[in-house]
C-alpha cells in the first residue's frame, strides 16, 4: 500500500480512493464486495470496476489497484460487478451482498 | 456556447499536446494516479489540498487561487484542459473552479482518464516544468455557486437536482458505494428534488451523451422545468459540478447553480426538511 492510500481524507469525498482493495475495509458490519480482475492468472492494473443496484443504475466505480482488486461498500441486495478494460473488456458478474459479509468476486477476463 | 467550445475528444488532445498555449491538467480524487502515469505534458492539481482552504471549509481565496496557478504555470490566455478519472468527476469540479474565478478559455476532456486508459494510449510519468505566471482571477461568479440559505429558500421554488445515485437518494446508502458507509449526517434528500443521477449523463467510457439524449433526460424522463432557475447538489459537489456542465455548459441553460455544500452540508443542518424514499 502506498503512503498515498493510507491517507484518511481521500477516502472522505465522491470520488474513487487510491485504487481498488488496497482501501483498508475499516468497519466490520459493512455489505463488503470486493475481488480481483486477473488475465490468465496475471493481475489486470488498468481497468475499472463499477457497481449497479439490481435496477442496472450506476453505484459507484473504482479504478483496479496494482492488483487488479476493488472493493464496495455496498448494502443488503443483488450487485451488478461490471469491469471494463483495455481491448474493449466489459464483463457483469451478478452477486448478492449483506452487512457484516465480505462477497468474494473474481473476475477472468 | 456549444459542445465544442467546452469539450475536446482524445484525438485533439494527441494532437494539441506540444501546443505552447495548451495547458493539460489532471484533477484526481486519488491524487496517486497522476503519479503512476499520466498524459504527456499534463500537470496535476489536488482538488483538496489545491483547491481547498486548509482550515475552513470553503475554497482557496482569489489570491490563493492566482499564487497557485501562477506557480503552476498557468496563463490567463491558455486554453485549459481539464480531465481526470471518475468519469471526470473532479476534473469537471475543477472545470466549474476555474470559469468560478473567471478564467476565460477552459474545457473538459470527454471521457477524461479512463477513455484514455481504455483505449491504451500513451501514459508516461515525466512531470513538465512550467515557467511561472502572473496569474489575474476575478472575483467569485456567485452566479454559478448556490449557499445553503439559498438552498433552504429553493425548496419547492427552483428545480433541485440530486444528482447521486438513487440509493443515496432514498436513504438507502449515505456515501458512494466505494466509501466506508459510516456517516454522522442523516440519510435522505432534500424535498421537492428529483433524483438525476449524474452516471445518466454518460455513456460507460465517461463520455457524455448527446445534447438531444441529455435535453430528454431532464426534461421528459425527470420533468424539470427548464423555465425555472436550477440547483444541482450531490455529497461533496463534484458530481454535481458534473451535472451543472451538462446542464449549463452543453445545454446552455442560463441559471444553474453548484451547491458544493451538498449533503454532507444539507444533511447535517438543524432543523431543515428531509424527505426519505422516492422523489414525491
Amino acid at each position: 500500500m502506498s503512503a498515498a492510500q493510507q491517507e484518511g481524507p481521500a477516502q472522505q469525498g465522491c470520488g474513487a480512493p487510491a485504487g481498488g482493495a488496497a482501501m483498508p475495509a475499516t468497519a466490520s458490519g459493512e455489505a463488503v464486495i470486493e475481488g480481483h480482475v486477473t488475465r490468465g492468472g496475471a493481475p489486470v492494473p488498468v481497468g475499472y470496476a463499477r457497481l449497479l443496484n439490481d435496477g442496472g443504475e450506476f453505484v459507484a466505480e473504482v479504478p483496479l489497484g496494482d492488483d487488479g482488486g476493488f472493493r464496495f461498500f455496498a448494502a443488503p441486495g443483488t450487485w451488478t460487478v461490471r469491469v471494463l478494460a483495455p481491448g474493449g473488456v466489459n464483463t457483469d458478474e451478478t452477486v448478492t451482498a449483506d452487512y457484516g459479509h465480505r462477497t468474494a468476486v473474481e473476475v477472468s477476463v | 456556447m456549444s459542445r465544442s467550445d467546452v469539450l475536446v475528444d482524445a484525438d485533439w488532445v494527441q494532437n494539441h499536446l506540444d501546443d505552447p498555449g495548451v495547458v493539460l491538467v489532471e484533477v484526481d480524487e486519488d491524487t496517486a494516479a497522476y503519479d503512476k502515469g499520466h498524459i504527456r505534458n499534463a500537470i496535476k492539481l489536488d482538488w483538496k489540498k489545491d483547491l481547498q482552504d486548509p482550515v475552513r471549509r470553503d475554497f482557496v481565496d482569489r489570491h490563493g487561487f492566482e499564487q497557485l496557478l501562477s506557480d503552476r504555470g498557468i496563463g490567463n490566455d491558455d486554453t485549459v484542459v481539464l480531465y481526470g478519472g471518475n468519469n471526470n468527476w473532479f476534473a469537471a469540479y475543477a472545470y466549474w473552479y476555474f470559469r468560478l474565478y473567471g478564467h476565460r478559455n477552459v474545457k473538459l476532456l470527454d471521457g477524461g482518464r479512463k477513455k484514455w486508459e481504455l483505449e491504451s494510449r500513451e501514459m508516461v510519468t515525466a512531470v513538465p516544468e512550467r515557467a511561472r505566471t502572473s496569474y489575474h482571477a476575478s472575483e467569485q461568479d456567485s452566479s454559478l455557486r448556490a449557499m445553503r440559505d439559498e438552498v433552504v429558500a429553493s425548496i419547492g421554488k427552483r428545480n433541485l437536482v440530486d444528482v447521486r445515485s438513487p440509493d443515496e437518494f432514498t436513504g438507502k446508502l449515505l456515501a458512494p458505494a466505494h466509501l466506508p458507509q459510516e456517516q454522522a449526517q442523516r440519510a435522505g434528500h432534500i424535498p421537492t428534488a428529483k433524483n438525476v443521477p449524474w452516471s445518466k449523463a454518460a455513456n460507460d467510457d465517461g463520455t457524455f451523451r448527446g445534447d438531444d439524449e441529455l435535453r430528454a433526460l431532464y426534461q421528459a424522463e425527470a420533468g424539470l422545468d427548464f423555465g425555472k432557475d436550477t440547483i444541482a447538489y450531490c455529497r461533496i459537489g463534484e458530481r454535481s459540478a458534473h451535472t451543472w456542465f451538462v446542464l449549463h455548459e452543453l445545454l446552455g441553460q442560463p441559471n444553474v447553480k453548484n451547491y458544493d455544500g451538498s449533503w454532507t452540508e444539507y444533511g447535517s443542518l438543524v432543523g431543515v426538511p428531509i424527505e426519505l424514499g422516492e422523489a414525491r
